[in-house]
């Protein structure tokens, strides 16, 4: 297929259907999927160039939910912007929250107290189980299975219910903020908490073999968009995705920030089928890996919430800043490993409490720019298998 | 949180416009339906034979069509009214319905023997449309619940009280009040026209489909041919929704459906001769009553050459009636909803009611051709002395040995093993359901039956090797069926425990 010089403008596929060379005569057809389509998973439109059933090639438009997010965190105080953050990745509020509030903290030279860190990170871990049960409930709904859906949202419903408990909101929290988090702990939330890893670990191997060893699974998804580690890294992948091609990098453990230098866990990559139950048709960097290691990080993110419930010291869960917080003319650039990759947040003060720059680094946005590499030539029901282990959060995309 | 009644699900649906005009061609259809069958049923005393078959055959789906368009009409008038009517007098009304359907269906059975041709036709018409409408509403309800079992939620529970029971009913009529809309440039009248071919072969096919070897409203010779034909014409109507709808989704939902539902006629048709061969008929009351003598005699079982021939027609019919995970045509995920994406309101709700027609005809079909028909397990001779006794003990010899009610059984077992797939497999990609077809299907298929070939041409039949064989494939299909029930029995035995404590202790009331 000739690679014609594509943009990201919607004029440019406008009419470039081409008659197919070969025996029969065919033609290519424009097909839009998105902005309303059940696999876009939100407001994402792929404009596909399709010959039958084959895609020769997709290329997505974004911007449907776009809501100035960068904008308005540069005409409110850093307290204010918080709330706006949980509607970036509307699926891991709490991660947004802990982003966003270590970069004020960094530029404002805040300290947090111990406990606070503990409570936010026990936040972030939980918050990245419920990111990951979403993306395994949709991803088998793309691959046709309705079942794993419903399972995933009744173990995420319990996390819901301990972050209600925690904050009151079950969704967008702004329960991490400058300084710590806005409340303690409620009564017997470590006994809940402990009670619900007790139920919700065995629950993963369970999914694996509903879904993840399936046999009709594993043929629609291993060896279907294959990202090889070089093109990962090139085109600025991060999180899962990342990792699924085999890159060992999480900044949880490669530059720790909060305690996670002290907690003991593993980074879980793709690596090629064979061995360890990995089935034989799986390639490092397929979507099947993709998938896979979102289930074992749902594992280890689970050894991390049991080492907190042991090591949660007392003390004060904020440290309250005098006044107004006024940030100092400066500038600080700090990613967090998010659930779908690293969540970048610039902020520059100027002395005033409002930050003169906000910028965001949406991990889906860089994700999702591998989309036009990965979907050539590939099955229109690929494109859904694609899609889907990409993983991405279109508020997120679009800010 | 509010009651889901029945006025809700009768709540106009129909914009302003619409109204009026639907009231008018409603009424106006049904009047002229109703008068046309009136001067048939007078033309029809006038001839003789066939041809007075024929016109009163005309006469009553007249009379029925009429009668459900001027139904309508009063529906979309006044549909609060009919509402508040339906919410008292539901259920009796209900109830009624489903035993004048059973009254009308089983008459025959009683008049059978003595009465013309042309009463059997009459009341073998009636009662396939009443079963087919009784079993589709059912299955849908029932898929649901199935559904919610299977994923930890509890399925329909509030219409109509009992464990939701009028769902179906409540449903119907919603969709029946829903605006009919045609989608802008598209066909207008193959579009019109696809609903009702997918849905008249769906439905007349069952005038061939016996429900035991006198509950068969035409016993023909060639049954088998006209059933798989009809199946088979059900694609067209896909195809014309597909083409007529003006949608590009619609289009490859039409195209993954003809070409998967081709594809899979061979080994379809091949699986279909085994049963023939062995029979040496398409007639398929000769077929079933082959296997009276216990469930050993059951086709499967005969010799593993017809055990494997079954498993592959299960396979064949799940992908020609579109279940998972052959489904590919109305894949949500990726094609919307396939050829039915422009469908709405009651042409939508006529390719589901052919949808689960043809579900139960396949059940029904597997259970026929292999698995004993309308047999139970035991030898029907043990029951002969009842098959002619008095009604009662004809009745228990129904129950007991072999009648219409053990091919219902059967057949809605085999839905069940279909929604019980739907529900837990992913969707296999189209190149996939391809290359299945081509690489395995096909070729087990053509050995099979080679293979059955050359066992009648040279194992007789009560050889040692025959006879041996048979116990074999007996004991294993025994075998696995014990197995499904006892995985079936553990997992309520201890359903709490599989599902996890925390889940139970959320359930209200637990």
């Amino acid at each position: 297929m000739p690679d014609a010089p594509l943009t990201n403008s919607p004029d440019s596929l406008a009419d470039v259907e081409r008659v197919v060379p070969g025996e029969l005569r065919t033609e290519e057809m424009l097909l839009n999927m998105g902005p309303q389509h059940p696999s876009t998973h939100g407001v994402l439109r792929l404009v596909l160039r399709t010959d039958g059933e084959l895609v020769l090639e997709a290329v997505p438009h974004i911007g449907y939910l776009h809501r100035c997010a960068e904008k308005i965190g540069e005409s409110v105080a850093s307290f204010q912007f918080i709330p706006i953050t949980d509607r970036l990745d509307y699926l891991a509020a709490m991660i947004n929250n802990q982003g966003f509030s270590l970069a004020v903290e960094k530029l404002a030279g805040l300290e947090v107290p111990e406990r606070a860190r503990y409570i936010r990170v026990i936040m972030a871990e939980l918050n990245r189980i419920a990111s990951h049960l979403v993306s395994f409930g949709t991803y088998g709904l793309d691959m046709g299975a309705f079942t794993p859906f419903l399972y995933g949202f009744r173990e995420r419903e319990y996390i819901l219910d301990l972050f209600e408990a925690a904050c009151g909101a079950r969704l967008t929290y702004s329960f991490i903020t400058p300084g710590g988090v806005t409340q303690d702990l409620p009564d017997g939330f470590l006994d809940n908490l402990a009670r619900f890893l007790d139920y919700f670990e065995p629950k993963i191997d369970e999914y694996n073999d509903l879904l993840s060893f399936n046999y009709i699974f594993i043929k629609r998804t291993a060896g279907v968009g294959v990202i090889s580690p070089e093109d990962a890294i090139a085109y600025g992948l991060t999180g899962p995705c990342l990792r699924g091609s085999g890159v060992k990098w999480d900044l949880r453990r490669c530059m720790p920030y909060e305690l996670y230098d002290r907690f003991d866990f593993e980074i879980p990559v793709g690596v090629a089928g064979g061995t360890d139950r990995i089935p034989r048709e799986v390639v490092a960097g397929d979507s099947w890996s993709r998938y896979f290691v979102r289930m074992q990080e749902m594992k280890q993110s689970v050894r991390i919430l049991r080492q907190c419930v042991q090591q949660l010291p007392a003390g004060e869960f904020r440290n309250k800043p005098k006044g107004i917080l006024k940030l100092p003319p400066k500038e600080v650039y700090l990613e967090v490993e998010g659930a779908r990759g690293q969540l970048g947040f610039l902020v520059v003060g100027d002395g005033k409490a409002v930050p003169r720059r906000v910028k965001i680094r949406g991990p889906s946005f860089c994700n999702l720019a591998i989309t036009k590499h990965v979907c050539r030539q590939v099955l229109l029901a690929d494109i859904a298998a694609i899609l889907g282990s990409i993983d991405v959060v279109m508020g997120e995309v679009d800010r | 949180m509010a009651e889901f009644t029945t006025e809700d699900a009768l709540r106009s649906r129909w914009s302003a416009a619409a109204r009026p005009r639907a009231v008018r061609w409603f009424s106006g259809l049904g009047v002229v339906f109703v008068l046309g069958a009136a001067a048939l049923g007078l033309l029809a005393t006038r001839l003789t034979g066939m041809s007075y078959a024929v016109a009163l055959a005309v006469a009553v789906v007249l009379l029925l069509t009429g009668g459900s368009c001027l139904g309508a009409a009063v529906v979309v008038q006044y549909p609060r009214a009919v509402g508040r009517l339906l919410q008292r007098l539901g259920l009796p009304l209900f109830l009624l319905a489903v035993a004048a359907i059973i009254v009308v269906a089983w008459a025959p059975v009683l008049l059978w023997p003595d009465k013309p041709l042309i009463v059997r036709d009459v009341l073998a018409v009636v009662g396939a449309v009443g079963f087919v409408s009784l079993f589709a509403s059912f299955a849908i309800w029932w898929e649901r619940k199935v559904a919610g079992r299977i994923q930890s939620r509890l399925g329909p529970m509030r219409v109509g009280g009992w464990h939701g029971w009028a769902q179906s009913i409540a449903d119907g009529l919603k969709l029946f009040q829903k605006e009919d809309i045609l989608p802008g440039g598209g066909d207008a009248v193959l579009f019109r026209m696809a609903a009702y071919v997918t849905f008249v072969p769906a439905l007349s096919l069952f005038i061939a489909l016996p429900f035991s070897a006198a509950w068969v409203g035409r016993d023909l010779d060639v049954g088998l041919l006209l059933i798989v034909a009809l199946f088979g014409l059900g694609v067209i109507g896909v195809l014309l929704g597909g083409w007529a709808s003006n949608n590009k989704w619609s289009m490859y939902g039409a195209m993954r459906e003809a070409c998967q539902v081709i594809s899979y006629e061979i080994p379809l048709g091949f699986s279909l001769l085994i049963p023939i061969m062995v029979a040496g008929t398409l007639r398929l009351t000769t077929i079933g009553e082959l296997q009276a003598g216990g469930f050993w005699t059951w086709l499967a079982f005969r010799n593993p050459f017809t055990l494997i021939a079954a498993l592959t027609f299960l396979i064949a019919t799940l992908a020609s009636c579109k279940r998972a995970p052959f489904d590919l045509p109305e894949a949500e995920s990726e094609l919307v909803a396939g050829y039915m994406t422009e469908y709405s309101g009651f042409r939508w709700a006529l390719f589901m009611f052919a949808e689960y027609a043809e579900m139960f005809a396949a059940g029904a079909l597997t259970a026929i051709l292999f698995f004993g028909a309308w047999h139970s397990p035991l030898p029907a001779a043990w029951g002969a002395a009842w098959a002619t006794g008095p009604l009662w003990q004809q009745a228990l010899h129904g129950v007991v040995f072999s009648g219409p009610l053990w091919l219902i059984f059967k057949g809605i077992f085999f839905v069940y093993v279909q929604i019980w797939l739907r529900w837990t497999l992913p969707r296999i990609r189209l190149d996939q359901v391809m290359h299945a077809c081509v690489q395995f299907m096909l070729p087990v298929t053509m050995v099979v039956l080679l293979a059955q070939t050359f066992w009648q041409l040279l194992v007789p039949a009560g050889s040692v090797l025959a006879v041996a064989l048979n116990l074999a494939c007996t004991v294993l299909g025994a075998l696995v069926a014990l197995g499904i029930a006892s995985i079936a029995v553990y997992g309520l035995r201890y359903r709490r425990r599989l599902v996890g404590t925390l889940v139970v202790d959320h359930l209200p009331g637990s």
